[in-house]
């Protein structure tokens, strides 16, 4: 065997290859979702709205900063934040599906809104004890951040839902139609699998079961029902996406792709 | 002797880049000093003498944060610390707590309403939180929006004196 091939075999290396793949799925979930709620930029309902979503865009994005620069050092390829963001493409986004799914309407992205933001509160929650010391930093830092999202997503869910019969329609057929992405948010793969064994990530067993009653609760609340169906096993976080994320990358990307290295 | 004379000066010399500190402005509130935002974590000489500033980040996609760092670093360089090094601390992450009682009172003569309550109880967030008017103090005040021009603001109007403000909130 080469020393090549045996140093590439070695454990710890098995680690950081997982752990790299682990904080990109985290930044890229953010980073994705960031970019879509941009574009509501100057389209939401009411300014006030507008100015909400803009928030929340602007956290996520200082979120997926945190994790891509701490990726870049990890991979020690030297690529920074804005390497990672602008210079991969989709294949090599790690982001949940269901963060790239389009914004629809104002209910839709509500909805789109709320079921991430209920998942990031529990994975950065158990974050905030990963024995990975920089992890618990950003997740400690991101979740104060998570719960204003999550007061902003549910409060809005429980007005739309519970509002007229038409806002009602509007954001049930929204949880319907999301609802097939959520089916990865909590199904582990060898990546988290190693990450919970070392202690980095919290297990993802117990976090489903509190995500879901959180969402039943409010779905509850809402006057909505829980989709019956069996969600369909996405794989965004292995770098399998919708067609969607395309677009949101191209325009994302447009600028350093066409004047690489372009400043301001 | 010698080294406690050294540690004197150390000490003094430090205070002095505090001070420094103190006259470099939040960008969007230029009301407060960052050391008044709590965000300068550290000011300290490292073992080889040189000297590390330590700054947290009020909220992850702040804008003014990258300000906040240049004018900091211009700050020192004019001052003859163009070699020292600015670190991000991200751990303890920084709270509405840190905002020093100066800071509260600044802020509510600027127009813009401090942090109501401490939160070092995250269950705080969860509570209606009753905010005094910063113009005419009433408690009367409803919620316009949960997001206001900063992230760390949120939008208000007064349902006595009719003004608008901006709240800032407990984090």
């Amino acid at each position: 065997m080469s020393t090549a091939l045996a140093a590439a075999l070695r454990p710890e290396r098995v680690l950081n290859e997982a752990l790299l793949r682990y904080v990109l799925r985290l930044g890229d979930t953010s980073l994705v979702l960031g970019q879509r709620l941009g574009e509501w930029v100057g389209h939401a309902p009411t300014l006030e709205e507008d100015l909400g979503l803009a928030n929340l865009a602007l956290d996520l994005i200082g979120q997926a900063r945190l994790f891509l620069t701490y990726a870049g050092e990890i991979e020690g390829r030297e690529r920074d934040e804005d390497a990672l963001a602008y210079l991969r493409d989709a294949p090599d986004f790690f982001n949940l599906a269901l963060a790239e799914q389009p914004n629809g309407d104002f209910g839709a992205t509500i909805v789109r809104q709320w079921l991430i933001d209920a998942w990031q509160l529990q994975i950065y929650s158990g974050l905030q004890e990963s024995t990975d010391s920089r992890l618990a930093a950003i997740a400690a830092k991101a979740l104060k951040e998570t719960r204003y999202h999550y007061r902003f997503s549910s409060g809005w869910l429980v007005r739309l839902g519970d509002g007229t019969a038409e806002s009602h329609e509007r954001v049930q057929r929204a949880v319907d139609e999301l609802w097939r992405f959520t089916s990865e948010l909590f199904a582990p793969d060898e990546v988290d699998e190693r990450m919970a064994a070392a202690g980095i990530a919290p297990p993802l067993g117990a976090q489903e079961a509190r995500w879901s009653a959180c969402v039943e609760e409010d779905l509850r609340a809402a006057t909505l029902k829980r989709p019956s169906e069996q969600p369909y096993p996405w794989h965004g976080k292995r770098g399998v996406h919708t067609e969607h994320l395309g677009y949101v990358l191209a325009e994302m990307q447009h600028l350093q792709r066409t004047y690489p290295g372009a400043r301001w | 002797m010698a080294a406690l004379i050294a540690d004197q000066a150390t000490a003094a010399r430090e205070r002095a880049v505090w001070e420094l500190l103190a006259q470099v402005p939040d960008p969007e509130i230029p009301v407060l000093s960052i050391v008044d935002l709590g965000i300068v974590r550290h000011v300290r000489h490292g073992a080889d003498g040189r000297l590390s500033i330590g700054l947290t980040p009020t909220y992850s996609g702040c804008p003014a944060t990258e300000v906040i760092r240049s004018s900091v670093r211009n700050a020192l360089e004019k001052h003859g610390h163009a070699t020292a090094a600015i670190e991000e601390v991200l751990s303890p992450p920084w709270t509405s707590d840190w905002l020093t009682p100066e800071a509260h009172r600044k802020l509510a003569a600027f127009g813009i309403a401090p942090p109501e309550a401490a939160v070092s109880n995250p269950k705080q967030l969860w509570r209606a939180t009753v905010v005094t008017c910063p113009r005419c103090g009433s408690r009367a005040t409803v919620r316009v929006s949960e997001f206001g021009s900063t992230p760390c603001k949120a939008h208000y109007q007064c349902s006595a004196c009719r003004e608008p403000f901006d709240y800032f909130k407990c984090l």
